[in-house]
């Protein structure tokens, strides 16, 4: 502080700066307590009362119900079933393309402009959900939509006639996978950007071929950004809600749903059912983030 | 370990000889293979835009025309819900640059310590989905009438949506340029706090800025599920409501909304050049 207080010397507030020195650290603090202020009121006591309340029984009583329930109530675990395999179908698919897409682009010998148009294109794709996304996928393969009529008058076949629905989990991983495998491209080029040049030519050095240059080298050293990659896309389809209820409504029994529901009305017709219901999601989003930055920290090791 | 040595120069002799011919394989296979994965990935990206499009030209059995556009355009509901939207995503931009710069900037020159906090608290809309925020919103601010007789809820979470966004552009872009030294120019220069923060600062950060105002603009442009659930009457919430009522005028908003989403990040993507922290981890899904 002091060292800052004697460069303002030599200007006409020098005098009083002795005087002004407590007075900045009040307003370094000053600039922080706004931010925190609103993440306590608008993160942490919303988060903290879900958490009390769950374990509180219609009486207000304490009770572990709610939370035995989650486990045991059908539709409950249904809809945590159904949410957890969309994600982890999404997650995987989506990584599994992503990083393909992202080899073909950066490695894969194409010309350097189709890169630069991809990033872009991937940047508005993994933000294109909600509404729109829905709306998109409807037009496309709904009961009137272009592949479905494609089909109909090109190869005479009518695939909804045989009981087939796009309205399902499937159907809705194709749909999230739009914004799923985008933000794959857009992690995974720069980290197979970070792959270097000399560590390809050390394993051929070593009489290695290029199996065991990916096998032994660019894998693992990849692994963690994939892993961290591959959460990060599970939390993404996972806290999904939009785009879900605007595909399909009420056809897919999501957790995100199940809340929406709960909030517009009691369907559960247990209030504490609902925060445990909330609950239960935090959870799994938490875990998968502590995985997350676990995988990040490994990762940054060697983008030095 | 005696066999090894005439191996090894064989081996390298091998891979010497054999390198550039390999190379050469390697590198003309994998064409084929990135055109095919980028073919089938451009078929999966504009197939359902063209679609989209294709069916909103369909309002007339038989022909192709504009009528969805004009049904869509000519509901002042339309008008209505995308101007208060755009009020709110303005509101929302304004309160988040006033919680992230100041927070941003602190850390970074004075309160370093303070950094993990301030990650953590960023970090959190992706532990608490936009559903579970909601309901805890409910819970616990639900009987309070001021609260939810004005959209304060809303835009707290269309805040809390855009605090990612913006806190990593911003926080990239003060890591780009050297703060303290530029603070520590400007007060030996006898600047006084607004002048550093207004005149110094600030224009080295324009880009930074832009990219999360851009970002945060598409994001709440079209979120659902706050306005939704919170009964805000919100341009999502309008598209979701006209695509249960019509056939052909949702899809010609959606073009609109992809319009305008492709508009914000591809510029963003423009002025930014190498922004980082777009498009990351995803807002309103």
């Amino acid at each position: 502080m002091s060292r800052e207080s004697d460069i303002r010397l030599g200007t006409g507030e020098a005098p009083v700066a002795p005087p002004q020195t407590p007075k900045k650290i009040n307003w370094a603090w000053l600039g922080v307590i706004p931010f925190f202020l609103f993440a306590i009121f608008f993160l942490f006591l919303p988060s903290a009362t879900i958490f009390i309340r769950s374990f509180e029984a219609p009486d207000g009583s304490f009770t572990f119900e709610n939370i035995i329930s989650l486990f045991t109530k059908a539709d409950i675990v249904n809809a945590y079933q159904a949410s957890l395999s969309i994600s982890v179908i999404t997650a995987l698919a989506g990584a599994i393309f992503g990083f393909l897409l992202a080899y073909a682009v950066v490695l894969g010998g194409l010309p350097a402009g189709i890169r630069t148009f991809l990033t872009t294109f991937s940047g508005v794709a993994s933000n294109f959900a909600g509404v729109p996304l829905a709306f998109a996928f409807i037009a496309t393969m709904g009961n009137a939509g272009l592949v479905t009529r494609w089909m109909e008058t090109v190869l005479g076949f009518d695939i909804h006639a045989t009981g087939f629905t796009i309205y399902n989990i499937w159907g809705l991983s194709i749909v999230y996978m739009y914004f799923q495998f985008p933000l794959m491209v857009l992690i995974m080029a720069p980290a197979l950007d970070g792959l270097r040049r000399e560590w390809r030519e050390a394993c051929e050095n070593l009489g290695g071929s290029t199996a065991h240059y990916w096998r032994y080298v660019a894998f693992p050293i990849l692994m963690p950004t994939l892993l961290g990659t591959m959460i990060l896309l599970f939390g993404n389809a996972f806290g999904a809600y939009a785009t879900a209820y605007a595909f399909a409504g009420s056809f897919i029994n999501l957790v995100t749903i199940l809340i929406g529901a709960q909030i517009q009305g009691d369907v559960l017709f247990n209030p504490g059912l609902g925060n445990a219901l909330a609950l239960g999601m935090i959870v799994i989003m938490l875990i998968s983030m502590i995985g997350y930055a676990y995988m990040q920290r490994r990762a940054a090791r060697w983008t030095r | 370990m005696r066999d090894r040595p005439p191996i090894a120069p064989t081996a390298t002799v091998k891979a010497i000889v054999e390198t550039p011919v390999k190379t050469w394989k390697r590198v003309r296979k994998f064409n084929l293979w990135s055109w095919i994965i980028l073919g089938i990935g451009l078929i999966y990206f504009f197939l359902p835009l063209l679609a989209t499009f294709e069916f909103s030209l369909r309002a007339i059995k038989g022909r192709y025309s504009l009528e969805a556009y004009r049904i869509a355009f000519s509901d002042p509901a339309f008008f209505r819900s995308f101007g208060l939207s755009m009020l709110w995503a303005i509101l929302t931009i304004i309160i988040t640059l006033l919680l992230v710069l100041p927070t941003a900037y602190w850390v970074h020159l004075r309160l370093p310590r303070l950094r993990p906090a301030v990650e953590f608290v960023t970090l959190m809309p992706f532990v608490v989905p936009a559903v579970v925020l909601v309901f805890g919103f409910i819970r616990m601010y639900g009987r309070y009438t001021f609260m939810v007789s004005i959209p304060i809820l809303l835009i707290a979470g269309y805040i809390v949506l855009s605090l990612p966004y913006m806190f990593r552009a911003v926080d990239a872009g003060l890591r780009a340029i050297d703060v303290r030294t530029l603070t520590e120019a400007a007060q030996s220069l006898g600047a006084s706090w607004p002048t550093i923060i207004f005149r110094v600062i600030f224009p080295n950060l324009r880009v930074a800025i832009l990219s999360g105002v851009f970002l945060t603009f598409a994001i709440v442009m079209g979120e659902f599920t706050f306005a939704n659930l919170l009964v805000w009457p919100a341009f999502g919430p309008y598209m979701e409501l006209l695509g249960a009522k019509e056939a052909y005028a949702p899809q010609a908003l959606a073009v609109v909304s992809f319009l305008l989403t492709w508009g914000s990040i591809g510029l963003l993507a423009r002025i930014g050049r190498g922004a980082p922290g777009q498009g990351q981890i995803a807002g309103a899904r």
